[in-house]
């Protein structure tokens, strides 16, 4: 048994290397052996004897109540071994723990549709069948006959008294709404010299990770044991759902994690489908798979949060902002799955990178008939941050400023950091302003504005957008208390477990999942760092797996979160086993243990000079204990809980240490937009990222590229977009654009090094990005677009769009001839 | 009803049973068990499927099995040579040109087609051959440079003569 620590406070930035200065180097991927080589172990890539397979049967309707469902013809096709609905399912399971308080709590949410399907793609009856082919042919038997009711199809008006209700349990499509308020807002209108009214709409798009849900699982009655494999990044907080779904005791449940193909938060509302092969593996006895279609992840995955604002801004004249007002709407879709944490975590970002110190924000999230929201990339916050470069766009422009100025004269600066916002949440380091400098720089602005205006006299537009952004890591879960005070989370944790064998080999396992950030590598790094070893002598154990893995409840790859949560878990689990290795050794080498040190694989005096292989150390310790006296330790087994110093935020006032560290981005972007047609050409792309120290910069780079890519191809390409009637538009690759190598150009990076005083090794957390691609790509359609006058209030710019907005204008500074 | 479908796999001589309407790469996966090709999708876009038959890259989501009987298959598996990575596996480890890994195999394939037959490609060109590949992760900067180290380090080095490659 390892002994479990946790430490009270966070962990100290290290001392200087002492062994071998692996953290900070780009080495290639330990998992990159695998991927290279078509031996990665992927969900769908698991085979257990005598799997069974499931094909699910989808509503077509948005909204309506199911009449009937006929599954005779169905079960008596070759290969089906059992057809189940909703009404069965209803049965065996208990329904979905709620976030939301009263009266939310009480929405009935199972696995599959229950007297009413609210979206098109829900899933409302499964077929179990030998193969993957038969259980598909049986599903398109299964006759369901429904009454077909009128749709609620965006937030707003689904908010209204007289919309239709999709969960008549509530009596309202209302999952949650408060009023956010900081400082003094209606003081700041008063004193404002402009008051900029806006409306602006954050698009409902997701970032399709290319790997699909999936899940298998396998339930053996003779012991009463399920073992569940999924592709969940997040599975031991979903486990109490779980769990508590499926009506067994936790120690009966076993989760593996294989390889994950990407997430980017996507795989977090898997949950429903987890429980569905659980509860037919329970059922049938025998293993149950489910693999997703790409059609059923856009239908029925997990869609980002598609948010309404109706904003006031007050303004000095000089572009100082000094308040903001107004109401977002958060469309959640017809389950509210993760959320409505939606409806505080922007609020780690609630005044962004900015000094005013008055806002107030009636948020409201309601059920509409759409895909459930759930985690996307920059979560809950991009969403915020677009509002926020949006406005400062508008102040610029309605005051004839410079875009820039106006930032750089908002910007919290360099010599008030750490600084805490009015909602006390921190800034630990960094300087905007220069991050921004240095991308104008890396543009040559000077030389793009006279290109741009040459280009213009020849009737072609030439853009240039310029946005910035926080990445948060490390979030509070207390700060779902805002929302609903009995919630029984708070802080945030991460266990790591650091080991040597009787060979003196030394090995790892952490909570988080991996999906594609390297978590193997940036682990062996690490410890190979702390205890003086080389990165491959470490081995990391892959995936995630409960029975071999250390965890806490908020163990999981999201929010930006392994390399401060995880990092500092390793850090901890790597020292103390250094210290017990150093005692042992010490003792054999007749030294103090401060006298040892760990390098090349050896445990050496430094005054003697005299030394021990680890492996000595780790037979001595494990198999030839009695050269030890009998009351030293022998236990190289160290798991370590990290766990940084929040405190739980007032539910009254809203306020709070939301998170615990920030990285910040600035981004630019240079496009033509062909006026004629409305497409856009993003010419070059530049970003500046200062995520503190780098423990592998090559990832980092990685995770920098990946994200503004995921925010490039949102803004001009990705829309889960509805008609009126409730259909999903984009049901497959053919409609939902994913940027293609042709779509995006080389994204060019630097980096900026302001070491964190908030996370360990001084790490900030890298990965989501904030979403800054959608308002830089905004800004520079606006730019390229000036001369028509034109502004957009959305963060989708289609050609239509562009277009429609066009119609009619002509150009202010007229064509030659 | 299943028959019996008997392809060159690799270089081996491989057999198994497919119904008429099995995919090409169900057939791989399920009953050679060769796990590198990846599904993404359901229509033939996302390229994680890609391998090479007869020395050409296809989807194969968009072949039958059945229709691959008597013809070469190229997978990922069977790219390293005595335990050697391939120039493109080793770039594309070298180069970080991958995150979760998932698209590489059918990235690697689609890029080992293009090096075949344009041993020293062009950015605009690499581009164009992996546009069919959907990367999820690296927004393809790293892929694009993966390939073109894996090129240059190619044009020094003879590649070993692929057991299946026609020219």
């Amino acid at each position: 048994m390892s002994a479990a620590r946790t430490s009270p406070r966070s962990v100290a930035v290290p001392a200087p290397a002492e062994g071998t200065g692996w953290v900070g180097k780009s080495i290639p991927t330990k998992e990159s052996v695998r991927f290279t080589t078509g031996h990665g172990s992927y969900l769908d890539d698991v085979k257990l004897e005598g799997t069974a397979h499931i094909a699910l049967v989808h509503s077509p309707y948005a909204h309506a109540r199911i009449r009937s469902i006929d599954v005779k013809e169905a079960s008596a096709m070759p290969g089906v071994l059992a057809v189940y609905t909703g009404e069965d399912i209803r049965k065996l399971v208990d329904p979905f723990m709620q976030l939301a308080p009263p009266p939310a709590d009480k929405v009935l949410d199972y696995p599959l549709a229950v007297e009413k399907v609210r979206f098109v793609g829900e899933p409302v009856a499964v077929v179990v069948a030998r193969d993957r082919y038969l259980a598909a042919d049986a599903a398109e038997m299964v006759q369901v006959d429904y009454d077909v009711l009128p749709p609620v199809m965006d937030a707003e008006s689904a908010a209204s008294p007289s919309a239709p209700i999709l969960h008549e349990a509530i009596g309202t499509n209302r999952v949650w709404d408060g009023v956010y308020e900081y400082g003094d807002v209606d003081g700041a209108f008063a004193q404002a010299d402009l008051v900029i009214q806006e409306k602006f709409h954050y698009h409902r798009f997701n970032s399709a990770p290319l790997e699909l849900n999936a899940a298998l699982a396998s339930f053996d009655r003779r012991t009463g044991e399920l073992t569940l494999y999924t592709n969940n990044v997040m599975p031991m907080f979903c486990m109490p759902l779980v769990a508590s779904s499926l009506r067994l005791p936790s120690d009966r449940i076993r989760v593996i994690v294989p390889d994950v193909g990407g997430s980017f938060g996507n795989k977090i509302n898997s949950f429903p489908y987890m429980v569905l092969v659980s509860v037919l593996s329970m059922q049938l006895g025998r293993p149950v798979k489910w693999t997703e279609l790409r059609s059923e992840f856009l239908a029925a995955g997990t869609h980002g949060n598609e948010r309404t604002f109706q904003i006031e801004a007050a303004v000095r004249k000089d572009g100082t902002l000094l308040g903001l007002r107004g109401e977002a709407f958060d469309d959640t879709g017809a389950y509210a799955r993760y959320e409505p944490a939606g409806a505080v975590i922007w609020a780690q970002v609630a005044f962004s990178m900015y000094r005013h110190k008055n806002l107030r924000l009636h948020f409201h999230s309601v059920f509409t008939n759409k895909c459930p929201v759930g985690p996307n990339r920059g979560y809950s916050r991009a969403q915020h941050l677009f509002l926020y470069e949006r406005i400062m766009d508008r102040i610029a422009d309605r005051l004839g400023l410079d875009r820039g100025e106006v930032r750089e004269r908002n910007f919290v600066r360099a010599d008030e950091m750490p600084y805490q916002a009015p909602n006390g949440t921190v800034l630990d380091g960094g300087d905007y302003a220069r991050a921004l400098h240095r991308v104008q720089e890396m543009l040559d602005l000077p030389s793009l504005r006279a290109q741009q205006k040459a280009l213009r006299a020849r009737g072609r537009y030439l853009g240039v957008g310029i946005a910035a952004a926080l990445d948060s890591a490390g979030n509070n879960f207390a700060q779902v208390r805002v929302i609903n005070p009995h919630l029984p989370f708070s802080g945030n944790s991460e266990s790591a477990r650091v080991w040597m064998d009787m060979m003196g080999r030394v090995h790892v396992a952490m909570g988080p999942t991996n999906q594609g950030q390297g978590h193997e590598t940036m682990a062996s790094q690490i410890v190979a760092h702390e205890l003086g070893l080389n990165p491959e002598d470490v081995h990391a154990l892959p995936g995630f797996d409960s029975h071999s893995h250390p965890y806490t409840g908020h163990s999981g790859a999201y929010a930006s979160r392994t390399a401060v949560m995880g990092g500092g878990a390793l850090l901890g689990a790597a020292r103390e086993l250094r210290r017990r290795i150093q005692v042992i050794a010490a003792h054999l080498l007749k030294t103090a243990p401060e006298d040892i040190l760990l390098e090349k694989g050896e445990a050496r005096s430094r005054r003697t000079g005299n030394a021990l292989p680890l492996s000595v150390i780790g037979g001595v310790a494990l198999g030839n204990s009695l050269e030890l006296p009998l009351d030293m330790d022998t236990n190289l087994s160290v798991t370590y809980v990290y766990r940084p110093p929040f405190r739980i935020p007032s539910h009254v006032d809203k306020k709070g240490n939301f998170t615990l560290t920030y990285s910040y981005q600035v981004h630019g972007a240079v496009v033509e937009v062909d006026p004629e047609t409305g497409k856009v050409h993003l010419r070059r792309y530049v970003a500046v990222d200062d995520c503190g120290n780098m423990i592998n910069p090559a990832i980092v780079e990685g995770q920098v590229i990946g994200a503004a890519v995921h925010g490039i191809e949102a803004a001009l390409l990705c829309e889960a977009k509805y008609g009126a009637d409730g259909q999903l538009l984009a049901s497959s690759f053919t409609d939902y654009l994913c940027a293609t190598s042709l779509d995006v150009p080389p994204v060019e990076v630097e980096h900026f090094i302001t070491p964190s005083t908030a996370g360990p090794m001084g790490v900030r957390g890298v990965g989501e990005g904030g979403g800054t691609a959608l308002p830089a790509l905004a800004a520079a359609v606006e730019d390229a677009l000036s001369p028509f006058g034109v502004t957009f209030q959305d963060s989708h710019l289609t050609p239509e769009r562009i277009q429609s907005a066009m119609r009619g204008r002509a150009p202010t500074v007229p064509s030659p001839p | 009803m299943k028959r019996k479908v008997s392809l060159r796999v690799n270089g081996e001589e491989r057999e198994g049973w497919a119904e008429d309407r099995m995919l090409l790469v169900h057939f791989l996966r399920d009953e050679l068990n060769l796990t590198g090709t990846h599904i993404g999708c359901d229509t033939g876009h996302c390229g994680a499927c890609t391998v090479l038959l007869d020395g050409k890259s296809v989807k194969s989501c968009m072949v039958l099995a059945v229709q691959a009987q008597g013809r070469k298959v190229e997978t990922i598996e069977g790219l390293e040579r005595e335990g050697k990575l391939h120039p493109l596996q080793e770039a594309f480890r070298e180069h970080h040109g991958l995150q979760c890994g998932y698209c590489t195999p059918g990235m690697i394939l689609s890029s080992l087609y293009l090096l075949r037959h344009n041993p020293s490609p062009s950015e605009e060109e690499i581009r164009r051959a992996i546009s069919g590949n959907l990367c999820r992760c690296t927004g393809y900067v790293n892929i694009v440079k993966a390939v073109r180290a894996a090129s240059e380090r190619m044009a020094t080095r003879v590649e070993a003569p692929s057991t299946e490659e026609t020219g």
